[in-house]
C-alpha cells in the first residue's frame, strides 16, 4: 500500500520538468498571443517599426539581428571549438588532455554578465579603434558569444571523438592513411552527429543570451547594414524594456518571448533527433 | 597540373595549425580569469565582503549582495533537490524505458536548453504577478529552482545508475522492500554524484543575472524575509559596471563571483573523480 502511494508521488515528482515547462509556454503565449493577432502576424514578424508605446509592433530587424550573432558567433567559435577538440582528443598526450579538457569545461561556468563586461572594456575600444563604427556592435555580440560557447562545443565534441571505435583508426592506419586523414576522413566522419549536436546546443545557447549581449551588441533599432552596426536581438529587447514596460508594450515583449521560445524549441528537437541518431549509431 | 603535396607534410603543417588555434583559445579563457582577478584583488579586503555597499555601491562592500546570493541559493536548493532526485529515482528505479520515459526525458533535456531570459520573463509573469510575490527572494528561489532542475535530475540519473545492479538484487533476496532498497542502499551509495549534481546548481545560481534580476529584484538592502527584494552579487556586478557607478568595486564583485563559481566547480569535479574511483573497484 505504502510502496504503491510512493511510486505515484515519484511519479508526479518526474512529470514535475515536463509540468513547468508546459505551464511556462501556456504563460508565456497567454500573454504574448492576443498582441500578435492585435497587430498581425506579418505586421509583427516582418515590420522594422518598433514603437510599442504608438502601437508600432515590428520585431523583424531584431529576428535578423538574434540570426546574424548567433551565426557570426558560430563562424567564430566552431572552427577555434573543432581545432581544440580535435587536438584534445587525438594530438595531445592523454596527461595534458585530462588537466585541459577539466580546465575548460570549468571555464564554462564563467557568468555572463563578466564576459560581457570584458566585452565592453577590452574588446569594444579595439574595434573602434581598428575597425570603425562605435565599436558596439554585431561583431563585439559575436565575438564574445563565440568565446562563451566554446568550452560547451569543445567538449562535447571531445567525448564525441573520444567515443569512435579504436579499431576504426587501426584500420585507416594499417591501410596506410596517414594520422591527419585518419582524422579528417574517418574520426570526424564517425563523429560527426555528435559534434553536430555540440553546435546545435552551443547555437541554443548563442541566440538565448542575454546579460553579456546587452552590454557589448549596441542594442539599436535598426537593421545591420555591416558586421560593425551596433544591433539589438530578441534576447536583449526584452532584457531592455522589461524594467517599465506596461500594457500592451509588455504583451509585445511576451510575443518576442515567444518567437524565441519557439527558436529555441527547434534547436532541441533538431538536437534530440541527431543524438538519438548518434546513439544508434 | 596541381602539384600532389606530400600528405606527412600537410599533415605536419596542419598539426601546427590546430595546435596554434587550441593554444590561443586557452590562452584567451586565461587572460580573462588573470585580467579580472589582477584588477579585483586589490578591492577585496575584509571590509569588502562584512560591510553593506553605501551610496549606490560607489562605496562600501558588498555584504548584503552575498547575503541575498545564498538566500537565493537555499530557496532554489530546497525545492530543486527533492524534485529532481524523486524524478530521477522514478526514472531509474521504478520504470523500464517507455514512452513515457522518453517523454520525461525530452521535456526535461528541453527544459535544460530554454534561455535564462525566458525563465526570467515567466517567473515575473507566475510567481511575481500572477501569484502576487513581488519581486522577491522566494520568487527568485522558485525560478531559479526551475532552471537547476534539469541538471539535478541528469546528475542524479547518472549516479543512481551507476550504483551496482548486484547491490539491489542482494536487497530483493533479504526480502527488503523497493523504497527501502533505494533510500538505505542505493541513494547513500549514489550520494557522491548527486551532491556533484547539487554543487554544480551552487555555481550555476551564483553565477545567473537574468532570472533574478527580473524576479527578486534589485534593492540594495539586506533581505529580511524570503519575501523582500534583494540583489545578488551578480546584478550588483551588472548593475555597477553597466551604470558605471564604481569600477573598482565592480572588479572586486567580478573577482569574488568568478573565484567562488570556479571554486565550486572545482569541488564537484573533484567529487565526481572520487565516486567514479569508487565504482572502477566494483567494476
Amino acid at each position: 500500500m505504502k510502496e504503491k502511494l510512493i511510486e505515484k508521488i515519484l511519479m508526479l515528482l518526474a512529470f514535475s520538468a515536463i509540468g513547468v515547462l508546459l505551464l511556462m509556454a501556456i504563460f508565456i503565449f497567454k500573454e504574448g498571443m492576443p498582441i500578435i493577432f492585435k497587430a498581425g502576424i506579418n505586421n509583427f514578424l516582418f515590420s522594422t517599426h518598433w514603437a510599442p508605446t504608438k502601437g508600432y509592433f515590428g520585431i523583424f530587424s531584431m529576428i535578423v539581428s538574434s540570426l546574424y550573432v548567433t551565426i557570426g558567433a558560430l563562424i567564430i567559435g566552431v572552427p577555434l571549438a573543432l581545432a581544440c577538440a580535435i587536438t584534445l582528443a587525438e594530438l595531445a598526450p592523454l596527461r595534458l588532455t585530462v588537466i585541459l579538457k577539466p580546465t575548460i569545461e570549468l571555464l564554462a561556468g564563467i557568468p555572463s554578465v563578466v564576459y560581457g563586461f570584458l566585452g565592453v572594456v577590452l574588446l569594444v575600444p579595439l574595434i573602434r579603434d581598428y575597425l570603425g563604427g562605435p565599436g558596439l556592435s554585431l561583431l563585439a555580440a559575436s565575438m564574445i558569444l563565440a568565446i562563451m560557447i566554446l568550452p560547451t562545443i569543445t567538449s562535447i565534441s571531445i567525448d564525441a571523438i573520444q567515443a569512435v571505435p579504436y579499431s576504426y583508426k587501426e584500420g585507416s592506419l594499417a591501410l596506410g592513411a596517414t594520422h591527419l586523414q585518419t582524422i579528417r576522413m574517418v574520426i570526424l566522419k564517425a563523429a560527426r552527429s555528435g559534434i553536430i549536436t555540440a553546435i546545435i546546443l552551443g547555437m541554443g545557447r548563442a541566440i538565448g543570451e542575454t546579460m553579456a549581449v546587452i552590454m557589448v551588441a549596441g542594442n539599436a533599432l535598426k537593421l545591420p547594414s555591416s558586421p560593425l552596426s551596433p544591433v539589438r536581438p530578441l534576447t536583449s529587447n526584452i532584457a531592455l524594456e522589461m524594467g517599465y514596460a506596461a500594457g500592451d508594450h509588455r504583451a509585445a515583449l511576451f510575443a518576442t518571448g515567444i518567437v524565441l521560445f519557439v527558436f529555441i524549441m527547434v534547436f532541441n528537437v533538431l538536437a534530440n533527433i541527431i543524438t538519438k541518431r548518434w546513439q544508434q549509431e | 597540373m596541381a602539384t600532389r603535396i606530400n600528405p606527412l607534410i600537410s599533415q605536419r603543417v596542419v598539426k601546427v595549425q590546430l595546435w596554434g588555434l587550441t593554444g590561443f583559445t586557452i590562452a584567451i579563457l586565461f587572460f580573462i580569469v588573470c585580467f579580472v582577478s589582477i584588477k579585483g584583488l586589490p578591492q577585496i579586503t575584509l571590509d569588502f565582503l562584512t560591510t553593506n555597499p553605501g551610496d549606490m555601491g560607489r562605496s562600501g562592500g558588498i555584504f548584503s549582495t552575498i547575503m541575498s546570493t545564498l538566500y537565493l541559493i537555499f530557496i532554489a536548493l530546497m525545492i530543486a533537490v527533492p524534485l529532481g532526485i524523486g524524478a530521477a529515482i522514478y526514472l531509474t528505479e521504478y520504470t523500464r524505458e517507455s514512452r513515457i520515459t522518453y517523454i520525461i526525458r525530452f521535456g526535461t533535456e528541453c527544459l535544460a536548453g530554454i534561455p535564462s531570459i525566458i525563465l526570467g520573463l515567466f517567473g515575473f509573469a507566475f510567481f511575481v504577478m500572477a501569484l502576487h510575490l513581488g519581486w522577491s527572494i522566494l520568487s527568485g528561489g522558485m525560478t531559479m529552482s526551475i532552471m537547476l532542475l534539469p541538471t539535478i535530475i541528469r546528475t542524479s540519473e547518472e549516479s543512481i545508475k551507476a550504483v551496482p545492479y548486484a547491490l539491489r538484487e542482494v536487497c530483493f533476496s533479504l526480502g527488503v522492500t523497493k523504497w527501502q532498497t533505494v533510500t538505505r542502499v542505493v541513494l547513500p551509495t549514489a550520494l557522491p554524484g548527486i551532491v556533484t549534481g547539487v554543487v554544480l546548481s551552487i555555481g550555476r545560481c551564483i553565477g545567473e543575472t537574468a532570472v533574478v534580476l527580473f524576479t527578486a529584484g534589485s534593492s540594495l538592502r539586506l533581505p529580511q524575509s524570503f519575501f523582500d527584494s534583494g540583489r545578488t552579487m551578480a546584478v550588483h556586478f551588472y548593475i555597477l559596471a553597466r551604470e558605471g557607478i564604481s569600477m573598482p568595486n565592480a572588479y572586486g564583485t567580478a573577482t569574488i563571483l568568478i573565484f567562488s563559481i570556479l571554486f565550486i566547480n572545482l569541488c564537484a569535479y573533484y567529487l565526481m573523480r572520487q565516486f567514479l574511483k569508487k565504482y572502477a573497484i566494483f567494476g
